[in-house]
């Protein structure tokens, strides 16, 4: 499922599954980045915040950052594919309540760097994201879903 | 029935390799309980007053004499000996240990089955028709859908972590025999030109805030129904009410919004959704169908049955309903014998159930969401035989859809959200009322325990709901719900009761329903012509 990058941002870990170097700028609210004309490159959603108000301007960001306040809110997840679902190529991040055991849906809708708030456990990391070869559906990562391994 | 393939077969032994995983953690202690928690209700796995507790999926609410006798093993080993048949068509074991699980959910994988998305605030199990495949009055065997909506929701990226729990019925027949407009989504296949598709109602429920799913849109092609219950699901997962559970359901929602404002938003979605291509082939849910086709009915199976013993021919007449199949019939067993448990079946019940399916109906059962186990492809010409094994099982009851039918969810005495108990009110009830239960006709009475409705009071014709009333425990009566076709919610009748009190109460109603009855009217038809007041004074008086 893509190959696991540790590097941290200001100390705190970060784990990402792209090749290239994490995006320092710091992201700026939404409200702050529609409101004003900014040149920033790097937007923070918060879990509430509708993700489609960016969709417009993707092609200029090369961060954002999708908020998961806590596991159970799984609104991240929507925001997530909506945005690859638009064509968003640049970093897609999850910060905050990010746990081993949701991180692999994470992948699926999208995500491809994680804040965590807690170090998660490397080779409990890699069992989670190898455990499940086939997928039933087809979401926002290059999974072939089964149906179309059963029917070609 | 449908079968396994590779694929599905990988998925399954994958979770219980994870499963396994995550309880090792947690014992280890490098798993908090509040992050365990999720993890074990998306497989199933409730802490109750006494135990563990652990849903298995019956999926659409088929399965096959090797995975009943699989359920009635584990019955045996891991628990006392029983199992618990629920209003969602599954199965429940109320004395598990959490260190056996894995190894449960291992026996259970073997004979394709598992206990994935049970509980949690994820797409729950599929329901249906239990007559599904046998029933002359369908357009189509809605389990293929059902499965096709299975294998879409397993593990879904997106919904795994919606605001609250999300039950989905399809059905295929204009009786509704699974109470599909009290769902989160409710599905009707219908035709139309020739092509099957499905008629989409969303936003019904039970719980505190009882709803009848409105209409949100008339057919939905084969082709763009995964698009379309994705699009209904990410506006329900990104708009629904997170700060506030007995809000979180898409009821409120769409309730709040209104129906229009929200299919407004699905359409919208959909458009978006639909240019992804998620949808499967047809050819999936042909390959689906294939599995579900009919079994092998012989053409030439003689109508006539032998009548001449009077309590078989009760049990006919009660519990036995016609087939689309000449010379068969599908045979209801009543899991609701007069002062049991009600969905309640033993082990060795279980293995008999077994064997008989693999005797007489070809290999296949069902379970209802009335708590009851069918055979659905019986010749007529074995009645007479599964009868007499029947009833030497203390399961041949002839009282479907009658008052000692009775719905009831576990209640106080399991479940540790309980306001009082369910179980000994519905034998009470049963013992007072099986005298007469055949002069009464079809009268459904459903008992839950507490306000968040698994025993279905609101579609009770008669409802009973357990409140804590500083303290004690007490029960609030209600009238004139049905979870069927003619869909309603009931309504409260006044103060509530005691034990005691509430059986006379229901014996008093039924006694003046009996009054007032006109030719051919069931106690509900009753209650719609003449309204509360009758009832009341009889009750309060
Ligand atoms: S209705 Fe209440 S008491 Fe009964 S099973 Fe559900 S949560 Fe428990």
């Amino acid at each position: 499922m893509g190959d696991l990058d540790r590097a941290s941002i200001g100390g705190e870990p970060l784990l990402r599954f792209r090749d290239d170097e994490p995006h320092d700028e710091p992201a700026v609210t939404l409200d702050s980045f529609l409101a004003e004309q900014t040149n920033a490159t790097a937007v923070r959603l918060e879990a509430g915040e509708d993700a489609r108000a960016l969709l417009p301007h993707l092609d200029r960001l090369a961060l954002i950052e999708v908020s998961f306040p806590t596991f159970r809110d799984g609104r991240g997840y929507s925001a997530g594919r909506i945005l690859r679902e638009a064509g968003y190529a640049g970093e897609l991040r999850a910060a905050g309540d990010v746990l081993v055991d949701q991180l692999p849906l994470m992948r699926r809708c999208g995500f491809d760097s994680f804040a965590p708030e807690t170090e998660i456990d490397a080779a409990t990391l890699r069992a989670s994201l190898d455990r499940y070869g086939d997928h039933y559906q087809a979401a926002a990562d290059p999974v072939v879903p089964v149906w179309r391994k059963r029917h070609g | 029935m449908y079968r396994y393939d590779q694929y599905d077969q990988a998925i399954v032994d994958a979770r219980v390799d994870e499963f396994r995983d995550q309880v090792r953690r947690r014992l280890a202690g490098q798993l908090t309980e509040d992050q365990f928690k999720p993890l074990r209700l998306m497989n199933g796995l409730y802490l109750q007053l006494h135990a563990y507790m652990l849903r298995v999926a019956i999926p659409y609410g088929t399965l096959d004499s090797r995975q009943l006798r699989t359920l009635a093993g584990i019955a045996r080993e891991f628990d006392r000996g029983y199992g618990h048949f629920t209003t969602r068509q599954n199965l429940q074991f109320n004395w598990i240990k959490l260190e056996d699980t894995p190894t449960i959910l291992e026996r259970l994988a073997k004979v394709e089955m598992h206990a994935i998305q049970t509980s949690g605030n994820c797409i729950r199990n599929i329901s249906s028709d239990q007559f599904a495949g046998a029933a002359a009055d369908e357009v189509t065997d809605p389990r293929p859908w059902a499965e096709l909506l299975r294998q879409w929701s397993t593990f879904h990226p997106e919904f795994s972590y919606l605001p609250r729990k999300f039950k989905i019925a399809v059905i295929a027949a204009n009786e509704d025999r699974a109470a599909m407009r009290l769902h989160d989504i409710g599905i009707q296949l219908v035709e139309q030109d020739g092509a099957v598709g499905a008629r989409i109602y969303a936003g019904g429920g039970m719980g505190r805030t009882p709803m009848i799913a409105p209409l949100i849109r008339d057919f939905v092609p084969v082709d763009d129904l995964m698009s379309y219950l994705e699009a209904a699901l990410r506006v329900y997962n990104r708009y629904g009410r997170r700060d506030n559970i007995y809000k979180a359901r898409i009821k409120i929602l769409v309730h709040e919004i209104g129906a229009d404002e929200y299919r407004r938003q699905v359409e919208e979605e959909f458009v978006a959704v639909k240019q992804l291509g998620i949808d499967p082939p047809r050819a999936e849910l042909e390959r689906i169908q294939a599995m579900f086709a009919a079994p092998a009915f012989s053409a030439d199976a003689p109508e006539a049955i032998d009548r001449s013993d009077p309590d078989f021919a009760v049990w006919l007449d009660q519990n036995v309903a016609a087939h689309k199949q000449p010379g068969h019939a599908i045979v209801t067993i009543s899991l609701k014998s007069i002062g049991g448990i009600p969905g309640d079946a033993s082990a060795d019940q279980m293995d008999l159930v077994a064997d008989l399916a693999e005797r007489y109906s070809f290999d296949e059962l069902r379970v209802t969401h009335a708590q009851n186990l069918v055979l659905p492809h019986v010749r007529k010409a074995d009645l007479p035989a599964i009868w007499t094994r029947l009833r030497e099982a203390g399961l041949a009851e002839a009282n479907l859809d009658l008052v000692t039918d009775i719905i009831a969810c576990p209640g106080l005495d399991y479940c540790s959200l309980a306001n009082a108990r369910s179980i000994p009110l519905a034998q009470k009830l049963a013992v007072r009322l099986a005298p007469r239960q055949h002069d009464l006709g079809e009268l459904k009475v459903k008992i839950s325990g507490c306000i968040n409705a698994c025993g279905h009071h609101h579609a009770g014709h008669i409802g009973i709901l357990g409140v804590d009333k500083k303290g004690v425990e007490n029960y609030q009566l209600s009238f004139g719900g049905s979870g069927a076709e003619d869909v309603s919610l009931g309504k409260i009748t006044g103060p509530g009761f005691d034990e005691d009190g509430v059986v006379d109460a229901v014996d008093r109603a039924t006694c003046t329903y009996v009054e007032l009855r006109q030719a051919g009217e069931r106690f509900l038809d009753t209650y719609r012509r003449v309204g509360m007041q009758p009832f009341k004074e009889a009750i309060y008086g």
